[in-house]
């Protein structure tokens, strides 16, 4: 059964490095993201606001004769698009390219009333003219701001998991299917057990392994620290990739069409992505958005990675998620394993 | 009973019907050890679902199959050695390293030495699968089906698709496998194929069994005569007193008959142009035509 086991898991680790675009883009895939997302979301490129400013001469004013104005022009994470004419600019506005259009010398200003980042902006510009009557002391979170990076990385780390163990399983089972690698296998002494072990200990080895490579990778060029236990983020990357291996195998363990499991797996997959709190935050969101993320097993990985590596959360104040990441997983892999089909039905 | 003329495979009223189709209808036969048995049959007769009965790719409906006089038990997929019709190859593997992978998901093992001689694939030993030509695929497929060493060999279909040469090629390496006592199940559509290899073969058609024996056996009972071949640009319709059975085909006519001069006669009293024409002594596609009266390939 070993024998079989390690035939079988060899075998799927040498098509798996030798195919070098699949290989290459398991390692590449969250770098890109990673150098996209840090350049989209850096200070100095981030804007969240955008105003038009009318300019007889195209050219931004650095000095204004209006102190209100001049403060609004220095707000961070605005920007401040010049335009030579008004109707260029409401042009522009009205197609919500920019939130706001101001016309210093008229001493007008536009937005329009169904956008509500023009309501934002309107408010923006106006909030240099509000005394506050309460006095409120600033603070600073210096000292353990996490940086954005840093609150990103395990979303990224979680989701090239999420995507690697899904389609790394579920499609090449069905592929295997489909071209009758699986057909042929089933009448050898191996057992559908043996096979399945092979498969899972095998994706779960090259999901560790790349894994490692990008956590290196990104902290050597970005610096970011883990303020928890490598031991702990190793057993949180081993539980999630386990259980999203089970989920890919239950997906594949019938289909014979790569079209219809590529579906199904974009199905599971993109909602995911989006409700796991990869990319933001799910704070304040409607309960049921809530309860169905809690649903994902990427979502218990990423909220996990991140009380590790952003808080120094240890094992213990992770009881809940690993429970219901090992609920999840035996779930998923004693229905994968039932449900089984060497062959097209 | 001598080990050599033991029953290796009984096969007893086997069914098993598809949505539509009954692909096998209770058909029954036996294999003797280190024998060749044949099914033989045009596409769609249930060749292929007879086989992957037997091998338990499929459950039957109705009927039983007996391996070694017992039920098919955990020690028959160790035993058999099986090549699939259309199986591709694991990608991204060598030659040998497919060997050498299914060579280690069995108990027993066939001397990879050997085993590289036999099927012929030293020149490709260490080629990627997916480099490798339709005949050099054929023979590996046969190699790995031959991994384990097996009592009893099933070829679904081997040389389909192969070129003559190779369709040879592979041929010699089968009944060098015969020649070591092993038992070995085929199907094919190629007459010729079967007439070469076959110690028994039975025909098949809808499902059901409708001739079986020995290809000189079966020839010398249905098929003693001579097949006279014409082109079919001739007028035929002055041929039906002919003495002899007339088939039609596509692009010729056949003339099956015991009485080859008088035909020959016959054909020249009526004027028909004889340019063209062959005569032969009749084999196995002649018997399938005689007994269903339509051509093994349509």
């Amino acid at each position: 059964m070993w024998k079989r086991i390690w035939t079988l898991f060899s075998a799927r680790n040498k098509e798996f490095y030798r195919d070098k675009s699949a290989l290459g883009w398991n390692f590449l895939f969250p770098f890109l993201i990673i150098i996209g997302f840090s350049f989209i979301f850096s200070e100095d490129s981030q804007t969240f606001y955008k105003v038009g400013v009318i300019q007889s001469d195209n050219q931004l004013v650095t000095s204004v004769n209006d102190e209100h104005l001049n403060t609004f022009l220095q707000t961070k994470y605005i920007e401040f698009v010049p335009f030579d004419s008004d109707e260029k600019a409401l042009n522009i506005l009205q197609h919500h390219k920019i939130d706001l259009v101001i016309n210093p010398a008229e001493k007008q200003y536009w937005i329009s009333d169904s956008s509500p980042k023009g309501y934002i902006a309107e408010k923006l510009l106006w909030s240099g003219k509000i005394e506050s009557k309460v006095e409120y002391i600033k603070q600073n979170i210096d000292g353990w701001e996490v940086p954005y990076i840093e609150w990103l990385f395990p979303g990224i780390l979680g989701m090239n998991m999420m995507f690697s163990s899904l389609f790394g399983v579920g499609y090449v089972v069905v592929r295997y299917r489909k071209n009758g690698v699986l057909k042929r296998l089933s009448v050898t002494p191996t057992r559908p057990f043996e096979f399945l072990t092979a498969q899972v200990v095998s994706r779960m080895f090259l999901l560790l392994v790349t894994t490692a490579i990008v956590f290196v990778g990104c902290k050597t060029i970005y610096g970011f620290e883990n303020r928890g236990s490598y031991v702990s983020l190793i057993f949180i990357c081993s539980l999630g990739g386990f259980s999203m291996v089970a989920l890919g195998l239950l997906i594949a363990s019938r289909s014979s069409s790569e079209e219809f499991a590529g579906g199904i797996l974009n199905l599971i997959s993109w909602p995911m992505m989006f409700l796991s709190e990869v990319w933001f935050s799910l704070e304040g969101s409607e309960p049921w958005v809530r309860k169905l993320s809690s649903f994902f097993p990427l979502t218990h990985l990423v909220d996990c990675a991140r009380r590790i590596m952003n808080n120094g959360a240890g094992l213990f104040d992770l009881t809940y998620q690993i429970s219901a990441l090992a609920v999840m997983s035996v779930l998923f892999l004693t229905l994968g394993s039932l449900l089984f089909k060497w062959q097209r039905i | 009973m001598s080990t050599e003329m033991a029953q290796i495979l009984e096969v007893i009223d086997l069914a098993k019907e598809f949505p539509e189709v009954k692909a096998v209808d209770g058909i029954s036969f036996s294999i003797k050890q280190g024998s060749c048995f044949g099914l033989l049959g045009p596409n769609g007769a249930g060749k292929t679902t007879t086989i992957e009965l037997i091998e338990g790719i499929y459950s039957p409906d109705s009927g039983e199959v007996l391996y070694k006089g017992k039920h098919r038990a955990n020690r028959f997929k160790e035993e058999v050695g099986i090549q699939f019709q259309n199986t591709e190859l694991p990608q991204f593997l060598t030659v040998r390293e497919t060997l050498e992978m299914f060579r280690n998901l069995y108990g027993r093992k066939a001397d990879l030495k050997g085993l590289i001689e036999s099927c012929r694939l030293q020149e490709i030993y260490n080629q990627d699968n997916r480099k490798i030509s339709g005949g050099q695929k054929q023979r590996l497929l046969l190699a790995m089906a031959l991994a384990n060493d097996p009592e009893l060999l099933f070829l679904d279909e081997p040389t389909t698709g192969l070129d003559p040469q190779a369709r040879r090629y592979l041929w010699d390496i089968v009944q060098q496998i015969k020649s070591n006592n092993k038992t070995v199940v085929l199907t094919t559509h190629y007459m010729e194929e079967a007439q070469i290899l076959c110690d028994t073969v039975a025909i098949m058609d809808h499902g059901r069994i409708i001739a079986m024996g020995a290809p000189e056996s079966l020839l010398t009972k249905y098929c003693s005569g001579t097949t006279i071949v014409l082109t079919r640009n001739i007028d035929d319709s002055d041929l039906h007193d002919i003495p002899g059975l007339l088939y039609r085909k596509e692009d010729k006519i056949e003339i099956q008959t015991d009485t080859p001069n008088e035909c020959i006669k016959f054909l020249l009293e009526k004027g028909i142009d004889m340019s063209g024409m062959s005569v032969r002594s009749q084999n196995l596609e002649d018997l399938f035509l005689k007994l269903t009266g339509k051509d093994i390939r349509e």
